[in-house]
């Protein structure tokens, strides 16, 4: 029996100094005597490595099918159609080097009479891109939400797809297991996170 | 093993290991046994999964997560975004200034403010302050896992030397509300300084003792090392993170990858280990508590003498209309806040990404194939925390 632990951690050589301010907007209202109600402007330009990494996507599929919804620090959101969404996250895992997903959402905008289903992406396996996270969204009718799974893609999209099912509604075609997990087994009232659900006396 | 047949594969799938399989069929094999464990299991905390058993080999397994499932994202759409503090941090009470933070961070970028300077040393002590809180905690509960009483007792207790320090910061034990937006509630009491570098001092050797008594412990070897390895390849697929993902050989850490705060100017190293057992993933967290008090050091040393520690908010404010994505280092991996704003005071839609949640992905994968008398020491180190996850 050795007293040591049978693995020495390595020390990780990573120091990320560039990115001293992560995602802090570009003018921040910091004087008290006009706080908070001034939203933040909009990102004055588009940092050049984020830029890079959206070209490369865009160059591959075209602008009609790709729509960039924002590029700030370490953050990247775009947009395909649901047919062009299991194209892309292949794109992105095989080529842009993002190799897990973090999060699944759903929001849902009664007034678009739609659904936008998120995905954050992210990677551990290339150093520089550490920090960054890849947004892909996509947009379903609410009336019949429907949406191809990217758990063939993404093995780790699997059990928030199933939360998104079953907090949202959003059958996630290819799934194999599209039913409850979290709420009750006896739930029988609406997805509980589309607006039309209310919490009693609220 | 014969039960192969009754089981099918559904997804396609390129693990290492056979993948965690999903679904059985009914099986007229009487072989097979279905068993349920918790929600109230004593240690499995409020957590629900049943696993298939042949003979000692766990066949399947499946997580039913949800016992204390409280709606937090949808009680988040009717509270302003001060409101909303107190009942977020609910799902880890021990770790309550980390799972606050990444919260208050997002909203921070919506609204616009700006923290300052010393308020971002007080708001990051608090949260190294809170992960040895929960560790202690974890490691408490993991040592009773085992059959190891000692290893209950001591962490409990020595939890006691921080929570007296979070006590004396905050004035309150558990569920601080310290982390808001904007910095921190109030700034550190007199002699404050003093009586934490004592009781990191004191920590520090009984850590040592730790490692004598529980890590270095033969019995405990033996049922850890060895004992449910994720791979380096399968940790990345499943995306785990946390503990569980360092101690599969993958250095990541949120306050290395995208320093947050004033991480960037301290000084640490991602600690983490390649075998990917039972064993790296319960010494992993042990190696990030000894860390954690050289970060916490730094921060005394180099906090500012005086200044503010809270930016100027407005009674009620309002979100840009946008969204924000951010993330910290809990004690249980990345916590990340997805927050959309519509221009009002209230969120319209606020994902709380989880660790736990995350990590459950990796309990059957590990679980199918291992013996059941191995199910506690798997379970308990993917430093799983059934609240966190249902949310």
């Amino acid at each position: 029996m050795t007293s040591e632990p049978k693995e020495k951690p390595i020390n990780s050589s990573t120091p990320q100094s560039s990115q001293s301010s992560p995602t802090q907007p570009a003018k921040p209202a910091t004087q008290p005597a006009k706080p908070a109600t001034q939203p933040a402007k909009q990102e004055a330009e588009a940092p050049p490595f984020e830029k890079g990494i959206v070209s490369q996507i865009i160059s591959h599929f075209g602008d009609d099918k790709i729509k960039v919804s924002y590029i700030r620090p370490l953050r990247i959101k775009i947009s395909v159609d649901p047919a062009n969404i299991v194209e892309v996250a292949t794109f992105i895992r095989d080529n842009l080097g993002f190799d897990h997903a973090e999060a699944v959402s759903g929001t849902d905008y009664p007034k678009d009479d739609q659904i936008e289903v998120i995905y954050q992406l992210g990677s551990y396996s290339r150093d520089d891109m550490e920090g960054h996270i890849f947004s892909l969204a996509t947009r379903t009718n609410r009336d019949d939400a429907r949406l191809p799974t990217l758990i063939n893609v993404y093995r780790s999209a699997e059990y928030h797809e199933r939360e998104t099912f079953e907090m949202l509604g959003v059958y996630f075609e290819g799934h194999p297991r599209n039913e409850r997990f979290i709420l009750p087994e006896d739930w029988a009232d609406l997805p509980p996170l589309r607006k039309e659900f209310r919490i009693r006396g609220r | 093993m014969d039960v192969a047949k009754n089981v099918e594969p559904e997804i396609e799938d390129d693990l290492n290991k056979k993948l965690a399989i999903q679904i059985v069929k009914e099986s007229e094999d009487d072989r097979l046994m279905r068993l349920s464990v918790g929600p109230q299991h004593p240690g499995s905390g409020h957590f629900r999964f049943t696993v298939t058993v042949d003979g000692d080999y766990i066949v399947h397994c499946d997580p039913d997560p949800g016992y204390v499932h409280r709606g937090e994202e949808k009680m988040c759409e009717y509270r302003n975004f001060i409101q909303n503090i107190p009942h977020l941090e609910r799902p880890v009470i021990h770790d309550s200034s980390n799972i606050i933070y990444s919260y208050s961070l997002a909203v921070e970028q919506l609204v616009g403010i700006q923290v300052p300077r010393r308020g971002q040393f007080i708001r990051a002590l608090a949260s190294e302050l809170d992960r040895q809180i929960y560790t202690l905690y974890w490691l408490a509960i993991y040592g009773i896992f085992l059959g190891h009483s000692t290893m209950f007792m001591w962490p409990t207790g020595d939890r006691e030397l921080f929570i007296d320090l979070m006590d004396a910061l905050t004035g309150a034990r558990v569920t601080h509300a310290f982390n808001i937006p904007g910095g921190v509630r109030n700034d550190i009491p007199d002699g404050f300084k003093d009586k934490c570098l004592r009781n990191i001092a004191y920590f520090e050797k009984r850590l040592k003792e730790y490692e004598d008594i529980f890590y270095n412990n033969p019995l405990f070897r033996q049922r850890t090392e060895g004992v449910g390895i994720l791979t380096k390849e399968d940790a990345i697929k499943l995306g785990v993170t946390g503990s569980v993902l360092r101690a599969s050989g993958v250095p990541y850490d949120v306050r290395k990858a995208e320093p947050y705060d004033i991480y960037n100017e301290m000084d640490f190293k991602v600690q983490y280990m390649k075998s990917g057992d039972s064993f790296a993933r319960s010494y992993v967290p042990f190696l990030d508590m000894k860390e954690s008090c050289h970060i916490m050091r730094q921060l005394l040393d180099k906090m500012p003498d005086s200044g503010e520690v809270r930016a100027k908010l407005q009674p009620n404010p309002k979100g840009a209309p946008g969204e924000a994505y951010r993330r910290v280092e809990s004690g249980r991996g990345a916590l990340g806040y997805y927050i959309v704003s519509d221009g009002t005071p209230k969120p319209y839609r606020v994902k709380i990404s989880v660790g736990s949640f995350r990590n459950m992905i990796a309990l059957p994968h590990l679980l199918v194939g291992s013996k059941l008398a191995d199910m506690p020491s798997v379970y308990w180190s993917l430093n799983y925390w059934p609240v966190e996850a249902d949310r």
